[in-house]
């Protein structure tokens, strides 16, 4: 864990994801360098999420490897992956509907905790420090996400868009390098796109580098360094969004749909 | 937005405010059960002229430590335990045979008497050592499948007790079953074989009592077990609270809600589900030793599957996840099925005669009599009230918030549903 940082955070060589006779990812290989912002577009069943399932351990890859902070975590479990560094948000929201804003974001913090069970046993100080220690932590996660009045209310509770943000305090608990977030301006009004493209800048300020899906190309255009477009699968471009816009490739994959 | 000063303490204070809210209805039952647990004895015996309704209680705590385990992994972590009695007869079985004669007659030759305290945390330590053992290979199936395998689980562990009959008796059981030597702060100095050794030769004539007799009289003291079996109640509701406000609780509480979510935050399902079986196995394994100590006999009959859905019932009804509605629940659920049912045939044909039909009483042919027709629709009255309960309160007597909210929104779903389907 002690090397120099690499300059490169996460290097995907030849993915390749199977399902029967499907592909779903096919011979992908990218990399993400530090600190930047990198968007993954693609028509729909391009094989987006199920490229990040396979870098955030839900999918174990078919072949290819996962080279995270200059560390191979092919086939890692979840978990391991959390606790590397590597966080994530879902396409459709998956928040703990009934539990607290506060305590989503709490569970976030699971992993940087160190109480064991005898210590939530018999209440030890250090615990009584730990938890008093980590809501302050949480609170300060939701007013930086903008929803630090509705800390305690259940998840379920809050509108789409400060649930999506919700989301976004949860990954951000757990400390990641790699911050992934799955379409998160899917069903945003205008406004509120602006608003997250705004707090993608304040997650990169905090030294965070950010992976993102999304379709909507202002948001895409507006935020990222470079970009990856996926089609069936494969890797059709990539390169900053000017070049990446102009490519006929992509224009008959994707963009040439919506416009 | 807000005119207010935006310091952290000031946007805290609503919240706690509601959290104390919250909290008091929890404070408010605990409150009420303590009085009552303190009131009873005194009550019950001077009522009664008996200690017979305390060894009851006694009895009845067993349950109630069954119910705060197993609300541990039903309520608290979501996976569903069928078998939750194995654990019970395995630290039920640790205690009988190492504290009887029992061993003497087996291979091993020679008859253990290992002292209570310690067998407590031995049992305690075995039970959850098999609630690992069972969790594992089986903690990576969902729902139902897990319902199954701990099905399965419940059904072996007696019929192993039962057939290994060369170590544990078999259909024999094992009997003399060592009583705990209590110390003095638990019989009370009132009462008890192990009290202080002078009360012994003084004679007592209680207020309520009608002839003097000796200050202790109860070789095997239901008070003592009452106590005790409350300071093991106290003990693991203090506990299971902490538990359920720590990281683990809150890590048990993702996983129930969503399990890919709460891998993608770090969480190890797989120990943290196997904490949630171990954990909520051991408080099972003592409450099984406490269970073969105040019994003095523990056979592979007493710990069938009724058993297992009997503390199912009491942690559904009595509001599962809420430490406060489980107990509550295992409570009544007792006092219905050995107090109330079995009082049922007396209590209805004296009923009969009060009213002028004691004709209903004498036994007619196929006709049993009123008495006998009650004792045979016993469990149908049973099945009843529990129907009954659970339609009149789906979340239970006191549901956690979490429940109330899910059963609320489900209503709420529900009637969208029907809305869009009417106009459709």
């Amino acid at each position: 864990m002690s090397q120099a940082p690499t300059e490169n955070v996460l290097e995907l060589t030849n993915l390749t994801k199977r399902f029967g006779g499907l592909v779903a990812v096919d011979d992908v290989s990218l990399h993400i360098k530090r600190g930047e912002v990198f968007a993954l577009i693609g028509p729909n069943g391009a094989g987006k999420t199920t490229l990040f399932n396979n870098v955030t351990g839900l999918f174990q890859p078919t072949s290819g490897t996962v080279v995270f902070d200059g560390r191979n975590i092919t086939g890692s479990k979840p978990h391991e992956v959390a606790r590397l560094g590597i966080a994530r948000t879902f396409q459709n929201i998956r928040l703990f509907d009934y539990m607290t804003c506060v305590d989503n974001v709490r569970v976030g913090r699971h992993v940087r905790m160190r109480a064991k069970v005898w210590d939530s046993l018999f209440k030890l100080p250090r615990e009584r420090r730990e938890e008093v220690r980590v809501t302050e932590e949480a609170m300060d996660l939701l007013k930086f996400v903008g929803i630090q009045r509705q800390a305690h209310q259940y998840a379920r509770n809050l509108p789409y868009g400060q649930q999506r943000r919700l989301e976004i305090a949860r990954a951000l608990a757990t400390e990641p390098k790699l911050l992934l977030l799955d379409e998160p301006a899917a069903g945003f009004t205008p406004q509120e796109k602006v608003e997250l493209m705004a707090l993608v800048k304040k997650i990169l300020a905090r030294g965070i580098t950010v992976f993102l899906i999304e379709h909507d190309m202002k948001v895409v255009m507006g935020i990222s360094e470079r970009i990856v477009v996926l089609d069936h699968g494969e890797k059709i471009a990539e390169g900053p969004p000017d070049e990446v816009r102009k490519d006929p490739r992509v224009i008959e994959a994707y963009l040439g749909k919506s416009a | 937005m807000s005119t207010r000063p935006a310091g952290k303490r000031r946007s805290l204070l609503p919240p706690i405010r509601f959290r104390e809210r919250m909290r008091d209805r929890d404070t408010a039952i605990y409150g009420v059960l303590i009085i009552i647990a303190l009131i009873f004895p005194l009550a019950t015996i001077f009522a009664t002229d008996s200690t017979f309704l305390v060894s009851q209680a006694g009895h009845a705590g067993t349950f109630v430590l069954l119910a705060i385990g197993l609300n541990v992994v039903v309520g608290f972590a979501g996976l569903l335990d069928l078998g939750y009695a194995a654990f019970f007869a395995i630290g039920a079985y640790t205690y009988a045979l190492f504290a009887s004669a029992q061993l003497q007659a087996s291979p091993a030759h020679h008859a253990y008497h290992l002292p209570f305290w310690l067998m407590m945390f031995v049992a305690l330590f075995v039970a959850a050592a098999f609630g690992a053992v069972l969790g594992f290979p089986t903690l990576r199936l969902r729902g139902d499948y897990l319902a199954i395998v701990t099905l399965g689980f419940g059904e072996i562990v007696p019929q192993l007790f039962f057939n290994f009959d060369q170590w544990t008796g078999g259909i024999n059981a094992i009997g003399g079953i060592d009583q705990p030597s209590l110390p003095a702060w638990i019989t009370g100095p009132w009462a008890g074989a192990n009290g202080i050794a002078i009360l012994q030769n003084f004679t007592c004539k209680p207020f309520w009592a009608s002839s003097a007799a000796p200050c202790y009289s109860f070789s095997f003291d239901p008070i003592a077990y009452y106590v005790l079996v409350l300071i093991l109640i106290v003990a693991a509701v203090i506990l299971v609270t902490n538990l359920h406000r720590s990281r683990l609780g809150r890590a048990w509480m993702a996983i129930r809600e969503d399990e890919v979510a709460a891998a993608a935050m770090g969480i190890n399902t797989v120990t943290t589900k196997l904490l949630a079986f171990a954990i909520g196995a051991s408080f099972s394994g003592f409450a099984g030793a406490y269970y073969g100590a105040s019994f003095g006999l523990v056979s592979p009959d007493q710990f069938y599957f009724v058993v297992s859905i009997t503390v199912l019932v009491m942690v559904v009804l009595g509001g599962m996840g809420n430490i406060t509605g489980v107990i509550v629940g295992a409570i009544i659920i007792y006092f219905v099925l050995n107090s109330l049912l079995p009082s049922l045939p007396s209590t209805v044909e004296s009923f009969a005669s009060n009213i002028g039909l004691g004709f209903l009483n004498d036994r007619n042919g196929d006709w049993p009599g009123l008495a006998g027709e009650t004792q045979r629709l016993q469990f149908l009255l049973y099945g009843l009230i529990l129907v009954l309960m659970m339609l009149l309160r789906p979340q239970g007597i006191f549901p956690s918030r979490v429940r109330e909210q899910e059963l609320k929104h489900a209503a709420v779903q529900e009637e969208e549903a029907v809305v869009e389907m009417t106009h459709a």
